[in-house]
Parts: C-alpha cells; sequence; structure tokens
C-alpha cells in the first residue's frame, strides 16, 4: 500500500487520520468497494421485507380502494428524488470549496441515480393520478416542480458530458446542482404554498402521520430499501468514474496489473 | 485570507444572493401560482372573468343530482363559507363523492353557475383503512345528534 498519509496531508488542516483520510480516490476506492455487498444485500432484504407489507399487511385503502398502493414505490422515489439532489449539491460546495477530486465525482455518481428516481415518482404518479384524480397529469406546482427537478438532473448530466475537461465539466456541474438545489424546497413546500391538486404530506417531522400504521411502516422499509440502493449505485459507479478519470496515476496503474486484491 | 475561506465566502455569499432572489420570484409569482380558486376568491371576485380557471373545494353533501340525459350532473362546491352551482357534462372520476375534494375547471356563467369542462378529484392526505373510515363516519354522526 503506497502512502494514504501523502495524500491526506496535503490536505489543509488534515494531520494523521481523519476523514479526509477517505477523501482521496485512492484509499476510497477500496473501501467503497468493501461497501457494495451490504448495500446491495441490505437493498434486497429492505426491499422484499417492504413489498410483503405493501401488497399482503396493509389494509386496503377506504377511498382509493388497492391504487393507493403505487405510494410504496412512489413516495420513497419522490423521497429519495429531492434527498440526492441534496446531496449532489453538498458534494458540489465541498468540492468548490476544498477543491477535492472525489466529491465531484460522488456528485457526478449520484445524478443518474436521482434522476430515475425522480423519473419513478413521475411516472408512478400519472398512473396513480388517472384512476384517482381522473387525469394524467395537471400542471399543479407540485408537479411541474417535481418535473423541473428531472430536468434539472438531466441537464447537469448533458452538461458533463458536453464539457471534455472534467475540471471545468465538474464547476459547470456544480452550478447547475447548487443553482437548483433551490427547487428541493419548493416541491417540499409547494403543496402547503399554494392551491394544488396534489394532496399535502402524509408524513412530515413536525406531525402525526396522517395514515394507517401498517401502510406507513411498508413506506418507511421501501423508503430504507430505496436508501440501500441509492448508496450502493453511487459507490459502484463512483468507483467506475474514480478509475476512469484517475487512469493515469499509480494507483489505477497498480490495480489494472493485479492489484485488485486489495479491494 | 487563505485561498480556501475565500472561496468559502464566494460560495456563500453566491448561495445568499440566490436564496434572496428566488424567494423575491416566489414572493411575486405566489398569486399566479395558484391551481384553483376556492368559492370565497370567486365571491370576491379574485378569480379571472370572461376566462377558464379552475375552482376547487368540497362537494356539498346532497348536492350532486344527476339529470335524465345521464351524462349531465349538477352539484355545488362549497369551502363551507361559500358555495358554487356546478354544471358538468361528462365521465366522473371514479373518487368523485359528495363530501370529499374536488376541482373543475371551466368558466363562470353570467347566472353565477360554473359550467366545467373538466372535473377532477382531489384526494386528502388521509390513508386509511375502510373499518376505521366506517368507525370515524360513525363516531361524526353520533356526534352531531348530540350537539341537535
Amino acid at each position: 500500500m503506497s502512502e494514504p498519509q501523502s495524500s491526506a496531508a496535503r490536505l489543509p488542516g488534515a494531520p494523521g487520520f481523519n476523514l479526509f483520510h477517505y477523501a482521496s480516490p485512492q484509499t476510497f476506492y477500496p473501501l467503497a468497494g468493501r461497501l457494495l455487498w451490504p448495500c446491495w444485500l441490505l437493498a434486497a432484504a429492505l426491499c422484499a421485507i417492504g413489498l410483503y407489507i405493501g401488497f399482503f399487511v396493509a389494509p386496503t385503502d377506504a377511498t382509493q380502494g388497492d391504487s393507493y398502493r403505487i405510494i410504496f414505490i412512489h413516495v420513497p422515489a419522490a423521497w429519495m428524488s429531492m434527498v440526492v439532489y441534496l446531496a449532489m449539491a453538498f458534494w458540489c460546495i465541498v468540492g468548490l470549496i476544498f477543491n477535492t477530486r472525489l466529491s465531484f465525482m460522488m456528485s457526478s455518481a449520484l445524478a443518474p441515480t436521482g434522476a430515475l428516481w425522480a423519473f419513478v415518482a413521475l411516472w408512478t404518479g400519472a398512473l396513480w393520478g388517472k384512476p384517482t384524480w381522473g387525469t394524467y397529469w395537471v400542471w399543479d406546482a407540485r408537479l411541474t416542480s417535481e418535473l423541473i427537478l428531472f430536468f434539472l438532473y438531466c441537464g447537469y448530466m448533458a452538461l458533463q458530458a458536453a464539457i471534455d475537461d472534467p475540471r471545468r465539466a465538474d464547476r459547470a456541474g456544480a452550478l447547475i446542482a447548487i443553482v437548483g438545489a433551490v427547487n428541493v424546497p419548493i416541491i417540499y413546500f409547494s403543496v402547503k404554498w399554494w392551491n394544488t391538486l396534489h394532496q399535502g404530506a402524509s408524513v412530515s417531522l413536525t406531525a402525526a402521520p396522517t395514515m394507517a400504521t401498517t401502510m406507513l411502516w411498508g413506506m418507511l422499509v421501501m423508503a430504507l430499501a430505496a436508501w440501500a440502493y441509492t448508496v450502493g449505485a453511487a459507490l459502484l459507479r463512483v468507483r467506475a468514474i474514480m478509475i476512469e478519470r484517475e487512469r493515469h496515476t499509480d494507483w489505477v496503474r497498480q490495480l489494472a496489473q493485479g492489484g485488485g486484491s486489495r479491494t | 485570507m487563505k485561498p480556501r475561506h475565500k472561496r468559502m465566502a464566494l460560495v456563500g455569499a453566491g448561495v445568499a444572493l440566490l436564496v434572496g432572489a428566488v424567494a423575491l420570484v416566489l414572493n411575486a409569482f405566489s398569486d399566479n401560482m395558484v391551481f384553483f380558486f376556492t368559492p370565497t376568491q370567486v365571491a370576491a371576485k379574485e378569480a379571472p372573468q370572461n376566462r377558464t380557471f379552475r375552482i376547487g373545494g368540497m362537494v356539498q353533501d346532497g348536492s350532486l343530482q344527476r339529470q335524465p340525459d345521464g351524462t349531465t350532473v349538477h352539484f355545488i362546491v362549497t369551502d363551507t363559507a361559500h358555495a358554487i352551482p356546478v354544471t358538468y357534462t361528462g365521465a366522473l372520476p371514479d373518487l368523485f363523492k359528495e363530501g370529499k375534494g374536488v376541482v373543475a375547471q371551466g368558466k363562470l356563467r353570467e347566472d353565477g353557475v360554473f359550467a366545467a369542462s373538466e372535473v377532477l378529484a382531489k384526494h386528502d392526505e388521509n390513508y386509511m383503512p375502510p373499518e376505521a373510515a366506517h368507525a370515524l363516519e360513525q363516531a361524526r354522526k353520533a356526534q352531531s345528534t348530540v350537539v341537535q
């Protein structure tokens, strides 16, 4: 193992071992590799439990019948689409301030998964909207702001892909990620601030949930499964990005020459 | 000042400016971001005249009248303070019910009747099994008889 201290020492205010130790791709790569399988297993187990509760334990809804069961996918997906965007903005801010390469890589690694969640939220919402509201789509504040979030993800990925120099691509992407983050509270509070067709939040940090307990549990377990999947997918992708971007460095060459057993 | 602190200040100032700008924009737009108008707003003439808009509220209990032609319905949308009679021809969504939320798009006629071209059911944030809904309904009835 080559000296990880040297990379840590380059960061100001980070002497010896601390969190910054893992701020270099070289040391983060094996750690990310070790975390992958626990994430996948956790995601699969939680998803199985969550779907079981959602389909077999949770009762039918009094007004919507069984079509409400879309919430077991729709709500976790919508939550994750917002959380992932905030995480991207966070990593971009860290990257801009501390000039760490890995932060921007984390942000790029999160984007496709976030876009996937936003798309799933929009798609499942449309499928639920038809039987419940009588329409697939309306231009109300909640739906429109979530669609904008999806476009922001797409714009971030497109901009990064369009610029060849990774450092400039990172900075340009960071601008979208940080500026676009103001959309997230707008999505969340849209149902409070304006009259929307979309109903208000059933689950919030400030009030008791307005749904039956087993329904709530199914939703929360599915949300945890979504978290585990998101972390796993981001780690898998960030490993690929690290190798691609650092392909000219010694540690990647060593890895390619059979040093992979270190992972 | 270290370069890192300078960057931190720059990013911080940028984010602060951005948040301020968005707050102002949202504040300015807040009146135009309305998906529907409540009957009270319509009564106060806040809704657009001679233009299509949406009204939202509850379908008043006992107000739903199906017309002989089979597809036209009359009902009253209320927000408990004001009420607007609505006429609509077409298929209603499954969740359309008296006492439940509704959003209707259309125009306000001269005679004060709202001629809807589209009716959507608005669902609330409550999810419960039928037994719980039944129990709630019973409790509500019991309470109203006590009051009487």
